[in-house]
């Protein structure tokens, strides 16, 4: 018995040790295989100019037009939701605390929408754009992102804030502060490195989504100049690119791959950064 | 004892569905001294603790019923004013639960949101207050440093100062040592005892020795019930329930 315990120990030192290598190895291997394919192709072409005349036909210009719409499209739908969740997973947790039912039921209901897919999304943005008479837009488009990462926002954020222990939550009471001063002074505080890690995932799901953006946003070679013209985004460029039947395009689409990688990894170290002030004064219980 | 005191309840129940937690709570807090509930384990003391500043509101399955009368107004009633009657009442538990911030801003948050913005004004009250709780020394070249950054008995003793910034009358310390060393305890006891002139100070605990070291008046309960108050010297001296005698023979803990 006791000889079997330890040996129970090991099998699970090692798979652990399997599970971590068979994760580090895929993402290394996908990391790879976008930069080895990409990095030839990427030049300041690539990311300066907008597609010209024979750019699906292997011919010069770039894909300015996506990177553009993409950060249009993804920092706005990220800011727009970031002002629903934000106080959706205080009240939740704050005033809602109390009434076990209606939270657990409310959670309920934003891990079914978590689940949707995001074409269904997609469809229901176009659904949307067409009672309103809208063209496919950059407008349309950030409505439906935004719908689509609202939830995984808000649980995210659920999440962390389920952690501040209700003896914080007392002793903020304890000094006279109301329940809003609590929310935004107190747990904010506590929770600003969770926060910006529901941010960043919420954002890498609304920059990398091509199904919720297919029929919403359309696609152009132009930059976008306003709210109602169509809009191109990198996923959508790497979907039309790879399905080009010349191989040149096809290679291009690992350029811009490379790029949307880039574009989240900046991201990351950046909110990284602004939450370290935070990180040194959480309390940890 | 005197008849009127700086919290009273009355026929005080209180019940988590169909559990009795505490059961006919007639009590008299005196002023000006330290009060000290004690007795076992699960007996209903930091409930009882917890209901004086309404912290029980955060639980919605405590069902209270009774009066609870801080200078002759019940707060029980009370509605939109509850921070305030939360203000006048410093709390201390069991651990310390500093606020994510320096340690300048734990003191300065309580009084920014009681109204003081002047910085002047906020440094002076932030030292005070600090010196007040025997920590300024230890503290006053790192006050921009998180407050997580601090020992767990610096922790305490910064809780208390900023449970004193707010400018209570009443501190209420639930178990204020039990996660402590020795040392730190002790400083936090001869803080009490030092701060009773001014405050009304009700200490939770199941200590005996620590109700014999700072108690000038105990409450003791036993299974949700009140079994006996009185001065300290009296309790501990001449005792008039069987129950007592046995929990001061250490009968039961």
């Amino acid at each position: 018995m006791k000889y079997f315990r330890y040996k129970e120990e090991k099998i699970f030192r090692v798979l652990m040790l399997v599970s971590t290598l068979f994760i580090v190895l895929a993402l290394a291997i996908i990391i790879f295989s976008i930069l080895y394919k990409g990095l030839p192709m990427l030049s300041w072409e690539m990311i300066s100019q907008t597609p010209k005349g024979g750019f699906y036909l292997g011919k010069e210009g770039g894909i300015l037009n996506a990177i553009i719409g993409s950060f249009y499209l993804s920092v706005c739908s990220t800011l727009l939701a970031l002002f629903v969740s934000l106080p959706l997973a205080l009240f939740m947790n704050i005033y809602l605390k109390r009434y076990k039912f209606v939270l657990n039921t409310v959670r309920f209901f934003l891990d079914l929408l978590w689940g949707v897919p995001s074409i269904v999304y997609g469809a229901f943005g176009f659904i949307i754009m067409i009672h309103f008479g809208l063209r496919a837009s950059l407008l349309a488009g950030i409505i439906t992102v935004t719908l689509f990462i609202i939830p995984i926002m808000v649980r995210a954020m659920d999440e962390v804030f389920k952690t501040v222990p209700v003896g914080l939550y007392e002793a903020s009471l304890s000094l006279g502060s109301t329940r809003s001063e609590t929310a935004y002074r107190v747990f904010l505080r506590q929770c600003y490195p969770g926060i910006i890690t529901a941010v960043l995932l919420a954002f890498g799901r609304g920059i990398g989504d091509a199904a919720s953006v297919l029929f919403t946003t359309g696609f152009t070679d132009h930059i976008p100049v306003s709210l109602m013209q169509p809009t191109a985004t990198l996923p959508l460029a790497i979907f039309f690119q790879l399905g080009a039947p010349i191989a040149e395009v096809q290679e291009r689409a690992y350029a811009a791959a490379a790029i949307l990688t880039f574009f989240i990894l900046i991201i990351s170290i950046l909110a990284r950064l602004s939450s370290g002030k935070f990180q040194r004064n959480k309390i940890n219980f | 004892m005197k008849n009127s005191g700086k919290i009273i309840t009355k026929d005080l129940n209180l019940f988590i569905g169909k559990q009795h937690i505490l059961k006919n709570v007639n009590i008299v807090v005196p002023d000006n001294k330290i009060t000290v509930i004690l007795g076992p384990s699960g007996c209903g003391k930091t409930t009882l603790l917890k209901s004086m500043n309404r912290l029980t509101d955060l639980y919605p399955e405590m069902v209270l019923s009774g009066q609870i009368l801080i200078d002759d107004k019940d707060i029980l009633k009370a509605g939109a004013e509850v921070p305030e009657i939360r203000r006048k009442m410093g709390l201390l538990s069991q651990r310390p639960y500093p606020l994510p911030m320096s340690i300048y801003k734990n003191i300065a948050y309580g009084l920014k949101i009681n109204g003081v913005s002047n910085h002047k004004e906020l440094d002076d009250k932030v030292e005070y207050y600090l010196r007040l709780a025997n920590l300024w020394d230890e503290v006053k070249d790192r006050l921009r440093e998180p407050a997580s950054t601090l020992s767990i008995g610096q922790q305490q003793r910064l809780c208390l100062a900023r449970g004193l910034a707010v400018d209570p009358e009443i501190i209420l310390a639930d178990e204020p040592t039990s996660a402590l060393d020795p040392l730190s305890s002790n400083a936090i006891e001869k803080q009490f005892v030092k701060l009773k002139s001014s405050y009304t100070i009700v200490v939770v605990t199941h200590i005996l020795r620590q109700a014999r070291r700072i108690a000038d008046h105990i409450i003791f309960m036993y299974l949700g019930e009140v079994i006996e108050q009185g001065s300290a010297n009296k309790f501990f001296n001449y005792p008039e329930m069987d129950k007592t005698r046995e929990y001061l023979k250490g009968a039961f803990n």
